[in-house]
C-alpha cells in the first residue's frame, strides 16, 4: 500500500461512478470521532458532510463524538487517531482516518468504491 | 517517597522511583527516574511485558502508586490470564483503582488512511485512564505495534516525540518497551525518543541451558551498574541478581558452631566452624563428604537451628538410609521441619536458575545452616567460570545473611587442584578427606587444609565411619611414615608389647636393688651386732679387771695392816 498522499490530489470523477452507492434502502450510520474544535477536526467534518450529501443523499447519519468531552468513549471503538470516521453500517465496520481531504480514499474506505488493485 | 521540592544547589539530582523487581533498584542505585520513561528493549520472550506490569503491580501494591498498563500488543483478557500464574490479579488491582488496563488495537487493513491526523485519540485515553486512578505509573508495552498499524511513519515519529514529552509533563514514571532492532537497539529507533535510561533484556543459550541477563545501556544523570547482570523469572516474578553489588561488607562473627564431631571442633581449634563462614569439604568418592555434611546438619538441627540441605545427586531416601547407616539419624529433624532438603538435578535448569530457587529456599526457610552436596555437580551444568561466578555470588549470599554454608566438592587426589573450581579461596575453612592407601586397604585421612582466624590443628586424623557415628582417630606418626587402618592398629600393638617388655625389665631392675639393699642392710645389721658383741665384751673384761683391782687392793691392805707398814704407799 503506498503511503498516503496529504490533502486532495485527486478529482472527484462522476463518469467513473460506476460502482457506487450501495444499496439505496440501506441507512449508513456514520461516526466522526474528534477532540474539540480543532481545524483539522472541522476539516474533517465538513468533507465527510460533503460527500455524504453527494453520494448519499437522505440516508445517511452522522454522529459527532468528541472525545475531549467523552475520553472514556475512545476505547470502544479503539480510537488512536483523530479524526476518526468510523463507518458502523453497513457492516463491516471501517474505519478512516485523518481530515478526509482525500475524497478518493475516503470512498475506498468506505466501499463507495473498489480499491485500487 | 522522593521529594520534588527544588533544592538551589547543588542542581537537584534525579530523583528516582523503586521499580519493584528485586535487584534492580541496586544496579540503578535507587529504581527508575522519576516522572521520566524509560526504555525496556528486548527480544520476543525476554520478559519485556513482564517487567512491566511487576513495575505497575508493586508499585500500586508497596509503594502506594496507582498505574496505567496500557498493552499494544494483547487484551487486557490475555493479561490477565497470563498474570494469574504470577499470582497477580489483575481484577483485583482493576476494582480497587489502582491499576488500569487499556489494550490498544490497530488493525492496518480496517484502516484508510485520508489525508493528517493526530494520535490525539491515544492522548487522550492513556490521559483519561491517569486522570481516573490518579497513576503514577505508566506502562506503553510494545508501542512499536503502531509503526505495524499507520502507515505514515511521518506522522507517527511526530506523535511519539509528542506523547513522550507530554508524559514527562504529566510527571509519570513511565516504562516503554520495544523489541529489539536489527540494527539500532528497537526496530523503529525508539531509544531517539526516550532518552533518560535505557534497560536491555535478553536471552542468551549457552550448553543448552538459557539465561537470562539484564543490563542498563543509558542512565543520565545517575550511576549504574553496567554488566550484564542474570535474572530470572520465577514465582514472584522477574529478579535480577546483582553480582557485583555485593559489598565486601559482611560481619564476620566470633561465634562458632560444633561440627557434629567432636574431635574436628578440637581440630578446629575454636571449638567448631565460626558462624556465617563458609567451609569446604573437598575428596574423592567415597571418603565421606556427606556424611561429614550430615554430621553437621544434625549438629545443627540438634541446636534447634534450621538446616537446608541441597543435594545435587542424591534423593532424600538415599540420605536419610546412608546416614542411619553410620548412626546418624536425620528422621526426627525431618519431622520437625528443622532438617529441609532439597534435590535438584544440576542439568535440570542452567545456574540462573538455580540461584534463585536458592534465594528464595533462603528466604522461604531462613535457615541457620546451608550444604550444598556435591558442588562439582554443577561442572555439568555450565563454564567453569561461569560457575565459579555462581559459587562466589552464593557465597556472598550467605555471609549477607550469616549462614554457615557448607560446600561439598568431589575431587579425586590427582584432580584436586583443578576441581576446587578455584573457589578455595573464597572458602573460611577448607577440610580434605583422602584415601590413605597402604598394605592392601584403604582408609580415610582427614586434614585440615586451612581455617581463617583459627588456631587449627595441621595433623591428620584418620576418619573413621562407625555404626554410631563419625570418629576422628590419631593416625599412626612413626619415623617417615604415616600408618593408618590396621597397618597403625598392627604398629600400636607392637608398640604394646614393646612397651610391656620394657616394663618387665624396669620392674626386674627394681626388684634387683630393692634386694641388693636388703642384703647390704643386713651385712649392716651383722657388722653392727658384732660391734656391740666387741663392746659388750670389753666393758665385761673392765668389770672383772676392777673387781680383781679391788680385791688386790684389800689383800694388800691386810698385808700392810699385818706388816704395819706406812698407808702413804697404799693410796698410789
Amino acid at each position: 500500500m503506498p503511503l498516503v498522499a496529504l490533502g486532495s490530489s485527486i478529482e472527484l470523477g462522476t463518469a467513473s461512478d460506476v460502482f457506487a452507492d450501495g444499496d439505496p434502502d440501506e441507512t449508513w450510520q456514520l461516526r466522526l470521532y474528534v477532540a474539540g474544535a480543532s481545524p483539522r477536526c472541522m476539516t474533517a467534518y465538513a468533507n465527510l458532510k460533503r460527500i455524504c450529501e453527494e453520494r448519499l443523499a437522505g440516508r445517511y447519519d452522522i454522529e459527532l463524538v468528541d472525545l475531549l468531552e467523552n475520553p472514556q468513549l475512545a476505547a470502544g471503538d479503539q480510537i488512536l487517531a483523530i479524526p476518526t470516521l468510523v463507518r458502523k453500517l453497513p457492516e463491516p465496520i471501517t474505519k478512516i482516518i485523518g481530515d478526509l481531504s482525500n475524497t478518493e480514499r475516503v470512498l475506498v474506505g468506505l466501499d463507495l468504491r473498489p480499491r485500487p488493485s | 517517597m522522593m521529594s520534588d521540592e527544588p533544592r538551589t544547589a547543588p542542581p537537584p539530582a534525579i530523583t528516582k522511583v523503586p521499580s519493584g523487581i528485586a535487584g534492580l533498584d541496586q544496579i540503578t542505585d535507587g529504581g527508575l527516574p522519576h516522572g521520566r520513561p524509560t526504555l525496556v528493549v528486548g527480544s520476543a520472550g525476554a520478559g519485556k511485558t513482564m517487567l512491566g506490569m511487576q513495575f505497575i503491580v508493586r508499585g500500586a501494591l508497596d509503594y502506594g502508586e496507582p498505574g496505567v498498563f496500557m498493552s499494544f500488543e494483547e487484551t487486557a483478557e490475555e493479561l490477565t490470564q497470563n498474570f494469574a500464574s504470577l499470582a497477580y490479579d489483575l481484577p483485583d488491582l482493576i476494582q480497587r483503582d489502582l491499576l488500569r488496563i487499556d489494550s490498544v488495537h490497530v488493525e492496518r487493513s480496517e484502516i484508510e488512511e485520508t489525508g493528517e491526523y493526530e494520535l490525539e485519540g491515544l492522548f487522550i485515553r492513556l490521559g483519561h485512564a491517569i486522570d481516573s486512578i490518579g497513576a503514577r505509573r505508566v506502562v506503553l508495552d510494545a508501542i512499536e505495534e503502531l509503526f505495524a498499524g499507520l502507515s505514515n511513519h511521518f506522522i507517527l515519529r511526530a506523535e511519539l516525540r509528542r506523547l513522550f514529552h507530554w508524559l514527562k509533563e504529566r510527571g509519570v514514571t513511565a516504562i516503554v518497551t520495544g523489541e529489539r532492532g536489527e540494527d539500532s537497539l528497537t526496530r523503529h529507533g525508539l531509544e531517539e525518543y526516550v532518552a533518560d535510561c535505557v534497560i536491555s533484556l535478553d536471552q542468551q543459550l549457552v550448553d543448552q541451558v538459557s539465561t537470562r541477563h539484564l543490563r542498563v545501556i543509558k542512565y543520565r544523570g545517575s550511576p549504574h551498574g553496567t554488566n550484564e547482570f542474570p535474572f530470572l523469572i520465577g514465582r514472584d516474578g522477574l529478579s535480577v541478581f546483582p553480582i557485583t553489588s555485593v559489598r565486601l561488607e559482611s560481619i564476620a562473627s566470633h561465634d562458632h558452631v560444633p561440627t557434629g564431631v567432636e574431635r574436628l571442633d578440637t581440630m578446629l581449634g575454636a571449638g567448631g566452624y565460626f558462624r556465617g563462614s563458609t567451609v569446604l569439604i573437598l575428596g574423592g568418592a567415597g571418603t565421606g563428604k556427606s556424611s561429614l555434611a550430615a554430621a553437621f546438619a544434625d549438629a545443627t538441627c540438634r541446636r534447634g537451628e534450621r538446616c537446608l540441605y541441597l543435594s545435587f545427586e542424591e534423593s532424600l531416601s538415599q540420605v536419610v538410609r546412608n546416614m542411619r547407616s553410620i548412626g546418624l539419624d536425620l528422621q526426627p529433624w525431618i519431622d520437625q521441619g528443622n532438617f529441609q532438603f532439597h534435590a535438584h538435578r544440576p542439568t535440570m535448569y542452567g545456574l540462573e536458575l538455580h540461584l534463585l530457587s536458592i534465594i528464595q529456599l533462603l528466604d522461604d526457610i531462613q535457615p541457620q545452616a546451608v550444604i550444598l552436596d556435591p558442588i562439582s555437580a554443577f561442572l555439568t551444568t555450565g563454564p567453569v567460570k561461569d560457575v565459579k561466578v555462581m559459587l562466589s555470588r552464593l557465597v556472598d549470599l550467605f555471609k549477607l545473611r550469616q549462614i554457615t554454608a557448607l560446600f561439598t566438592v568431589l575431587a579425586d587426589d590427582a584432580t584436586v587442584d583443578q576441581s576446587e573450581i578455584g573457589i578455595s579461596s573464597l572458602m573460611d575453612t577448607w577440610i580434605s578427606l583422602r584415601n590413605l592407601e597402604s598394605n592392601g586397604e584403604r582408609n580415610r585421612g582427614l586434614f585440615i587444609m586451612k581455617s581463617r582466624g583459627m588456631a587449627h590443628s595441621n595433623q591428620v586424623r584418620e576418619f573413621v565411619m562407625t555404626d554410631h557415628g563419625i570418629q576422628l582417630l590419631d593416625i599412626y606418626l612413626g619415623p617417615g611414615t604415616v600408618l593408618t587402618g590396621s597397618a597403625r592398629r598392627a604398629q600400636e600393638a607392637l608398640d604394646r608389647i614393646d612397651l610391656a617388655t620394657r616394663q618387665d625389665e624396669l620392674d626386674r631392675r627394681q626388684r634387683e636393688v630393692q634386694q641388693r639393699r636388703q642384703a647390704v642392710e643386713a651385712q649392716i645389721a651383722a657388722l653392727q651386732a658384732e660391734i656391740r658383741a666387741a663392746e659388750a665384751e670389753i666393758r665385761t673384761l673392765l668389770s672383772e679387771e676392777a673387781s680383781r683391782d679391788a680385791a688386790n687392793a684389800s689383800v694388800r691392805e691386810e698385808i700392810s695392816r699385818l706388816r704395819m707398814a706406812d698407808p702413804a704407799q697404799s693410796t698410789s
